[in-house]
């Protein structure tokens, strides 16, 4: 996916034409080509503006001080930026306590999945037998069957072990509802490293677990980064099970305290909200452009040539 | 995410046989530590939960719980207000689904190409995917707020004044179209990325040679981009439809199912009897009645799937 590289479409085939191989009559390939990727760039463009106009709009509505935001013509660009709904976003909510409670669900949640998951996910790419199929249909599975059946035993489990409005049940249930996705991926990138490597250091004479340790896992280390980060971020945007699970306020996540903004009557005080929304964006943003490449990479990797 | 399981050659050549039970054993040493938590966090609910639909339970109740059979099927069956939502839910579902498809395709081929600005859509179609569904919620009421919302004052700009003031989320008729576009904007990163990858493995020489032949773009599209790219265009279209279905966050936080229950999606329901009615057996009975309708899709995207690789 180099930015660089250059596909099938353009410039080679139009050459070919000029040497007249036939194809499109010579004289009206200039003017069509023109046309064509004048409509592309309008499409292009079409394309930026939507997945681009809301965000924008959020960070514009965090900076406008209360006037602005009462005015009947809003403006793109605040005449009069402020970071006063920042700081009202904090006095309103317990947002610091919020981003603390998201930050250790999300960290503690991602390592121990990334632990859980790393052996198994070798055992998975390694021996293919009943137990990888039945994995992989599991897999399959978890992502497909709605989170009710799931979160209303889970909820009664945790209860019985007085787990529920817990940071400990809700990281447990991280960890397993991140494991799915761990697995497909690590398996991957275990799938990735040639198993010649790990033959070559066995005929040296190491052992499975010394050339797991001395070979595999320094091959596997970025792809382990990555799925942590990746796991990282599923939990820090999680919703609905902290939103079940969790009802103490200074136990709640950030995803679920920001929905307090919005009031009762879904009347909002705008500014903060917007401020608050925008905080809480930033890391998962942050990383995962840090990632995309190897997430999107080792997810297609999985789903393009499994 | 999780496409595809293709068939997989079976287990060790006979000649392993001896070294086999020490590696089995092996085996499991490294996968019990993940199979333990799954079993018990998430297949251990799953079938608990699938128990429940036959059951009375209900939160905070003395009484012990009882088997009621069919009961709660029968009562679902004569409730009209989940079979609404039901019907909101496919709406949804289709209504998000394909155009995101469509879009997704024409921005993967657009993305495909050598133009200028290329980076830029890709690092902006990376936003939606990065953020918590909430803020996604959040964002899109800000855009559609009656007064201060960028919706309404570009209308406004464009000359179409009726728009003023209108609050598109909680307007009867406006409201189901209003969160259909913005779960077409939330998912379409993931499907665009998904595409472009398939966009990758389609044979360049098939192309190339097409191209010669004088085929233009869009013979070139449907007698080879197509049938490259329908087993992955179905795989991710079929999985879309149920995580569609299956929402919850995105419509919560921009309506919470209002108004009047026009966008109150089968999970917003199924979330509202258990955790706000207490009646697990009934909501788990929803949640059984969603698989069912996911089953026949999942059904449908397997055989696809598996035609998908015979083709090839």
């Amino acid at each position: 996916m180099s930015a660089g590289e250059r596909t099938g479409d353009s410039r080679r085939g139009d050459t070919r034409r000029g040497e007249g191989r036939g194809g499109t009559p010579r004289r009206y390939a200039p003017a069509r080509r023109a046309a064509t990727r004048t409509g592309q760039y309008a499409a292009l463009l079409g394309y930026l503006v939507f997945l681009a106009f809301p965000f924008l709009w959020l960070l514009s509505t965090a900076f406008k001080p209360p006037r602005e935001l009462g005015s009947m013509h809003p403006t793109w660009v605040p005449e009069a930026p402020t970071l006063e709904n920042f700081r009202q976003a904090f006095a309103q909510q317990p947002l610091s306590v919020a981003a603390a409670n998201s930050l250790l669900a999300a960290a503690v949640s991602a390592l121990l999945a990334i632990l859980l998951a790393t052996p198994m996910a070798y055992a998975l790419a390694r021996f293919r037998n009943r137990l990888s199929r039945a994995a992989t249909g599991w897999v399959v599975i978890s992502q497909a069957f709605p989170l009710v059946l799931v979160i209303i035993p889970l909820f009664l489990i945790l209860k019985g072990l007085h787990l529920v409005d817990s940071r400990i049940g809700l990281i447990m249930v991280y960890v397993v509802w991140s494991l799915p996705f761990a697995l497909w991926m690590l398996t991957g990138y275990v799938r990735a490293v040639p198993r010649e490597l790990e033959e070559a250091a066995a005929v040296d004479g190491a052992g499975r677990f010394r050339t797991l340790v001395s070979v595999t896992a320094p091959l596997l280390a970025p792809g382990i980064v990555a799925t942590a980060l990746f796991a990282f971020i599923t939990a820090w945007n999680e919703f609905f099970f902290a939103l079940v699970l969790l009802k103490s306020p200074e136990k709640q996540t950030l995803p679920v305290v920001l929905t307090h903004f919005l009031g009762a009557e879904g009347v909002a005080d705008l500014g903060p909200l917007a401020a608050a929304a925008l905080l809480a964006t930033l890391p998962s943003l942050l990383l995962f452009a840090v990632i995309q490449r190897r997430i999107t990479g080792g997810m297609l990797a999985g789903a393009v040539k499994n | 995410m999780t496409l595809a399981t293709a068939p997989r050659r079976s287990t060790a050549p006979a000649a392993d046989r001896p070294a086999r039970p020490r590696r089995d054993l092996g085996a499991w040493f490294l996968v019990l530590p993940a199979l333990l938590p799954i079993l018990v966090l998430s297949v251990g609910p799953l079938l608990y939960g699938i128990g429940l639909a036959f059951t009375d339970a209900q939160s905070g109740r003395t009484q012990a719980t009882r088997f009621v059979g069919l009961l709660n099927f029968s009562d679902l069956f004569q409730d009209s207000l989940f079979w609404d939502s039901f019907r909101i839910g496919l709406i949804w579902a289709f209504g998000v689904t394909v155009p995101q498809f469509l879009l997704a395709l024409g921005l993967a081929l657009l993305l495909h190409l050598d133009l200028r600005l290329r980076w830029l859509a890709r690092a902006l179609a990376i936003i939606p995917w990065a953020m918590p569904e909430v803020v996604v919620g959040i964002m899109w009421r800000l855009v559609y707020h009656p007064d201060a919302g960028i919706l309404n004052e570009t209308l406004r700009g464009l000359g179409l004044s009726g728009a003023d003031g209108r609050d598109w989320l909680s307007g009867p008729a406006t409201a189901l179209p209003a969160v259909i576009v913005v779960g077409v904007w939330a998912g379409m990163p993931q499907t665009t990325v998904t595409l472009l990858a398939g966009l990758q493995n389609v044979p360049r020489e098939l192309h190339e040679a097409a191209s010669m032949d004088g085929a233009g773009a869009w013979r070139r599209f449907r007698t080879v981009t197509w049938p490259a790219l329908r087993p992955i265009a179905l795989a991710v279209t079929a999985l879309n439809f149920i995580w569609n279905f299956n929402s919850f966050a995105l419509v919560f936080v921009l309506t919470d199912g209002g108004p009047g229950g026009r966008t109150r999606l089968p999970m917003l329901f199924a979330y509202e009897e258990a955790f706000r009615y207490g009646q697990f057996g009934y909501a788990a009975t929803m949640g059984l009645a969603m698989v069912a309708v996911i089953s026949v899709l999942l059904a449908v995207y397997l055989a696809g799937r598996l035609k998908g690789d015979d083709d090839r």
